[in-house]
C-alpha cells in the first residue's frame, strides 16, 4: 500500500502564497509528477506531504489514514532533497545507511542493504567517499540509494534530476522509470522540464503559482490542456496561439486570416478566442486547404527536426519540418493546418472550449 | 578542541603569499621596515615585558634605582607567593585563581548549554516577533556592568547571593547567555536546514536530527564560543569586586587588584600573579584568533 492524497493544502511565506489549494490523490504505485515552473510550489507540496512544513489549511492522507500532524519520521516516507542533503561529515556509505540506523537494523542487515543499493545504482567504488568528494551526478546517486534503501509508503522525489547535465539525465530518467517498475512503489516526482514528465509519469499534475491546472495522464495534459497556460507549458517548442474569433463557419484570425471553424466548437460567434496549434499538427511541406500564408521568420534546425517560425501578421507560428528544409527569411509560406488536432481557448479566462463533440 | 578550532577557521583571510619585492640588497625586508617593526613591538610589548621582568626579579631588583633592565638575578620566589602562603599551605591567591576556573568555567559550561539549543530555535523555527525577541536578548548587553551592577546588588542581598560563588555564576551566564546566542545564531545559520529534515525522513527525531547530523557541524563554532565566553568571565572585574568580598570566593582580577594599595605593594608578587593570570586568556585568544576577527564581522561568517 502507499496512496497519497493531499487535499486543500495552502501554505503563505509571508506575503507569497506558496500552496494555494493543492489538491493531489496519488494512486498505489504510481509514479505522480508534479509539473510546474520554478517558484510553483513544487518543493513546498513535496515538504508539506513530508511533514517538513506547517500548514496553514488542507491535510495530508497516507494510505487513507489522517497524517496531517504526523512528524516526518511517522510518515514513513522518503525522500530526495532537489539539493540532495547528503550528511556532509558522513561516507556515501554512512549516508545510505542512515535511514536503517535510525530503525535500529543490524550492521550485517545494513550491510546488506546498502550493497543492494550500490549495486543498482552502480555506486560500489564510492562509498567510502564523503559528498565533497562526489559529482552532482554521484551524489545524486547517493541521494537516490539512501532513499530506496528502505521501503517507505511512498518516495518523494524533488526534481533529481535538474543538476545532471544532459547525457547523465536522459540516462536516469530511463533508471528510475525501471526502478519504480521493478519496485512497484508510488513515487511522487517534482520537475519542472516537460520532458521527464512527459516521459516518466503515470500522471501529472501541473502546478502553477500554488494552484493544481490540471491532473491527467502524459496523454492528456498534452493532447487536452485544461487551459491556455499548460498548453504553452507542456511541449517543445511551445504551441503557437493565436487570436481569433468565430464566424458562422469559419475561425477568423485578428490578423486577418480565416479558417473552418472545427465542427466540435461550441463558442458563439464574435467571443474572443485564441487558437492553439503545436508545430507538430502544421507542416510548410504539404498542400493542404486549410492553411494559413505567412513569412519566414527562422530556422532553428534541431538536428532530427528543424523548426520553422513563420510569421502571421505580428503572430509567430513555430511548425516542425523536416530537417532537410530550407528557406530564405521574408520568403512567402502556406503553413498547413490539422485542424482536427487544434485546440481553442477563450481569451478571457484561459479556459480550454468543451472538446465534448470532439 | 584546538583542532577543531583551526579546522573551523581554517578559510580565513588568505594571506598574500606573492613573493615580497627584494630590496636592499636581496634581502627579505627593508631595514626600515624592520626597524620600524622593532620599535612598534618594543613599545607595544615593553609592559608585558616589564610584567614579565618583575615577576623574576629579586625584591632588591624590583626596587632598584636607576632599574635594572638585564642584569638581575632570576627568582621564582613570586611565582611561589601566588601559590603559596608564607607559612605553607595555599596563598589566598592560588584560591582566588581556583576560584576563576570555577566561575569561569561553569558560567562558561551554562551559557553554553543554554545559549546553542536557544541559537538554534531561533535559526530554524518560525518564531513569532523573532527579530524584536532577538533585539531584546542583545540590548541586555547595551548596559555597561558599572551601571546595572547597584540594583543587582541590593537583588542578590535580598537573596542571599552576595559574597557567594553561585551569584557570580549566575551574573557571568546571564551575561554570556545573549553573546552565545547571537555568535551561535550566526553558525546555525551556516548549516543548512536540509540535514535536519533529511535525518527525520530517515526516522530520526527533530531533536535526534540536531544532535547527531547538526550539532558536530556547530562543535568548531560552539568550542570559538564558549572560548568568548570563558575570556569575558575570566576577565570580569566589576561585578566580581562588587558581588564579593570575602576571599575564599573572590576570583582573580579583585584579588590581584586587592594587592596594590597597602602601605608597601609587592610589585613582584603583582607581577607574578598577573602573569599566571594573563595565560589563559592568551592562550584561548590564540586558540580562536581568526574568530575574534569573524566575531566583528558576525553574519557574514562564510565558511
Ligand atoms: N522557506 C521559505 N520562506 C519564504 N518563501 C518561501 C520559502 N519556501 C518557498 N518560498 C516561496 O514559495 C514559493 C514556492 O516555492 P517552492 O515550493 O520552492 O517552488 P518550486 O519548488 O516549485 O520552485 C516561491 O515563491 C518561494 O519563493
Ligand atoms: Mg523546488
Amino acid at each position: 500500500m502507499g496512496t497519497v492524497a493531499a487535499h486543500g493544502l495552502r501554505k503563505s511565506f509571508g506575503k507569497v502564497q506558496a500552496l494555494d489549494g493543492v489538491t493531489l490523490d496519488v494512486p498505489d504505485g504510481s509514479f505522480f509528477v508534479v509539473l510546474g515552473p520554478s517558484g510553483a510550489g513544487k518543493t513546498t507540496t513535496l515538504r508539506a506531504i513530508a511533514g517538513l512544513e506547517k500548514l496553514d489549511a488542507g491535510s495530508v492522507h497516507l494510505d487513507g489514514r489522517d497524517a496531517t500532524g504526523d512528524t516526518p519520521a511517522a510518515r514513513d516516507l522518503a525522500m530526495v532533497f532537489q539539493s540532495y542533503a547528503l550528511y556532509p561529515r558522513h561516507t556515501a556509505y554512512e549516508n545510505i545507511a542512515s535511514p536503517l540506523r535510525a530503525r535500529r537494523c543490524s550492521s550485517s542487515e545494513i550491510a546488506a542493504a546498502v550493497e543492494r543499493m550500490s549495486n543498482l545504482l552502480h555506486i560500489e567504488r564510492l562509498l567510502q567517499r564523503r559528498p565533497a568528494q562526489l559529482s552532482g551526478g554521484e551524489m545524486q546517486r547517493v541521494a537516490l540509494a539512501r532513499a530506496l534503501v528502505r521501503s517507505p509508503r511512498a518516495f518523494l522525489m524533488d526534481e533529481p534530476l535538474t543538476n545532471l547535465d544532459l547525457k547523465l539525465r536522459v540516462e536516469m530518467r530511463t533508471e528510475l522509470t525501471r526502478i519504480h517498475r521493478s519496485l512497484g512503489a508510488t513515487f511522487v516526482y517534482v520537475t519542472n522540464d516537460q520532458v521527464e514528465a512527459l516521459s516518466m509519469a503515470d500522471q501529472v499534475a501541473v502546478l502553477k503559482e500554488g494552484k493544481v491546472q490540471q491532473v491527467g495522464t502524459p496523454a492528456e495534459v498534452y493532447e487536452r490542456p485544461a487551459n491556455q497556460w499548460v498548453a504553452g507549458f507542456v511541449g517543445s517548442p511551445p504551441i503557437s496561439l493565436l487570436a481569433c474569433h468565430a464566424e458562422g463557419d469559419r475561425l477568423v484570425g485578428a490578423e486577418g486570416w480565416t479558417l473552418p471553424r472545427p465542427r466540435w466548437t461550441t463558442a458563439e460567434d464574435g467571443r474572443p478566442l485564441l487558437l492553439g496549434l503545436r508545430a507538430e499538427d502544421l507542416s510548410v511541406e504539404q498542400r493542404g486547404n486549410a492553411s494559413l500564408s505567412g513569412e519566414l521568420y527562422g530556422l532553428e534546425p534541431l538536428g532530427d527536426r528543424t523548426v520553422v517560425d513563420v510569421r502571421v501578421g505580428a503572430e509567430i507560428l513555430k511548425v516542425k519540418a523536416r530537417p532537410t528544409v530550407t528557406g530564405t527569411p521574408g520568403e512567402r509560406l502556406h503553413v498547413t493546418v490539422d485542424l482536427d488536432r487544434a485546440h481553442l481557448f477563450d481569451a478571457g479566462t484561459g479556459l480550454a472550449l468543451s472538446e465534448a463533440g470532439r | 578542541m584546538a583542532v577543531s578550532v583551526d579546522e573551523a577557521a581554517s578559510t580565513g583571510p588568505v594571506r598574500d603569499r606573492t613573493p615580497r619585492a627584494r630590496r636592499f640588497g636581496g634581502r627579505g625586508r627593508s631595514v626600515l621596515e624592520v626597524a620600524l617593526l622593532t620599535v612598534l613591538a618594543v613599545v607595544m610589548l615593553f609592559p608585558v615585558l616589564w610584567m614579565i621582568e618583575t615577576s623574576i626579579k629579586e625584591n632588591r631588583d624590583v626596587y632598584a634605582i636607576p632599574a635594572k633592565f638585564f642584569d638581575f638575578k632570576v627568582t621564582l620566589d613570586h611565582f611561589k607567593d601566588v601559590f603559596f602562603s608564607s607559612g605553607g599551605g595555599r596563598s589566598s591567591l592560588s584560591v582566588s585563581f581556583l576560584n576563576s576556573v570555577v566561575v569561569a568555567g561553569i558560567s562558561t559550561v551554562l551559557a553554553t548549554v543554554l545559549g546553542v539549543p536557544a541559537a538554534w530555535a531561533y535559526s530554524r523555527f518560525a518564531v513569532k516577533a523573532k527579530k524584536d525577541q532577538l533585539f531584546f536578548i542583545l540590548s541586555t548587553r547595551f548596559m555597561p556592568p558599572v551601571v546595572v551592577v547597584i540594583p543587582i546588588f541590593l537583588m542578590y542581598r535580598q537573596l542571599g547571593l552576595i559574597d557567594t560563588k553561585l551569584g557570580l555564576i549566575l551574573i557571568y551566564t546571564a551575561f554570556n547567555v545573549p553573546f552565545t546566542i547571537w555568535m551561535m545564531k550566526g553558525f546555525v545559520d551556516e548549516v543548512p536546514a536540509e540535514y535536519e529534515d533529511a535525518a527525520m525522513l530517515d526516522g530520526y527525531t527533530r531533536l535526534q536530527a540536531f544532535r547527531r547530523f547538526t550539532l558536530p557541524l556547530l562543535l568548531p563554532g560552539i568550542a570559538a564560543t564558549a572560548v568568548f565566553a570563558l575570556i569575558f568571565s575570566w576577565n570580569e572585574f566589576v561585578f566580581a569586586i562588587f558581588l564579593t568580598s570575602g576571599d575564599s570566593v573572590r576570583t582573580a582580577p579583585p584579588a590581584i587588584a586587592g594587592l596594590i594599595g597597602g602601605t608597601t605593594v609587592d610589585w613582584g608578587l603583582v607581577a607574578a600573579a598577573s602573569v599566571v593570570f594573563a595565560l589563559p586568556v592568551l592562550v584561548f585568544a590564540y586558540l580562536v584568533r581568526k574568530h575574534l576577527i569573524a566575531g566583528v564581522t558576525l553574519g557574514a561568517v562564510r565558511r
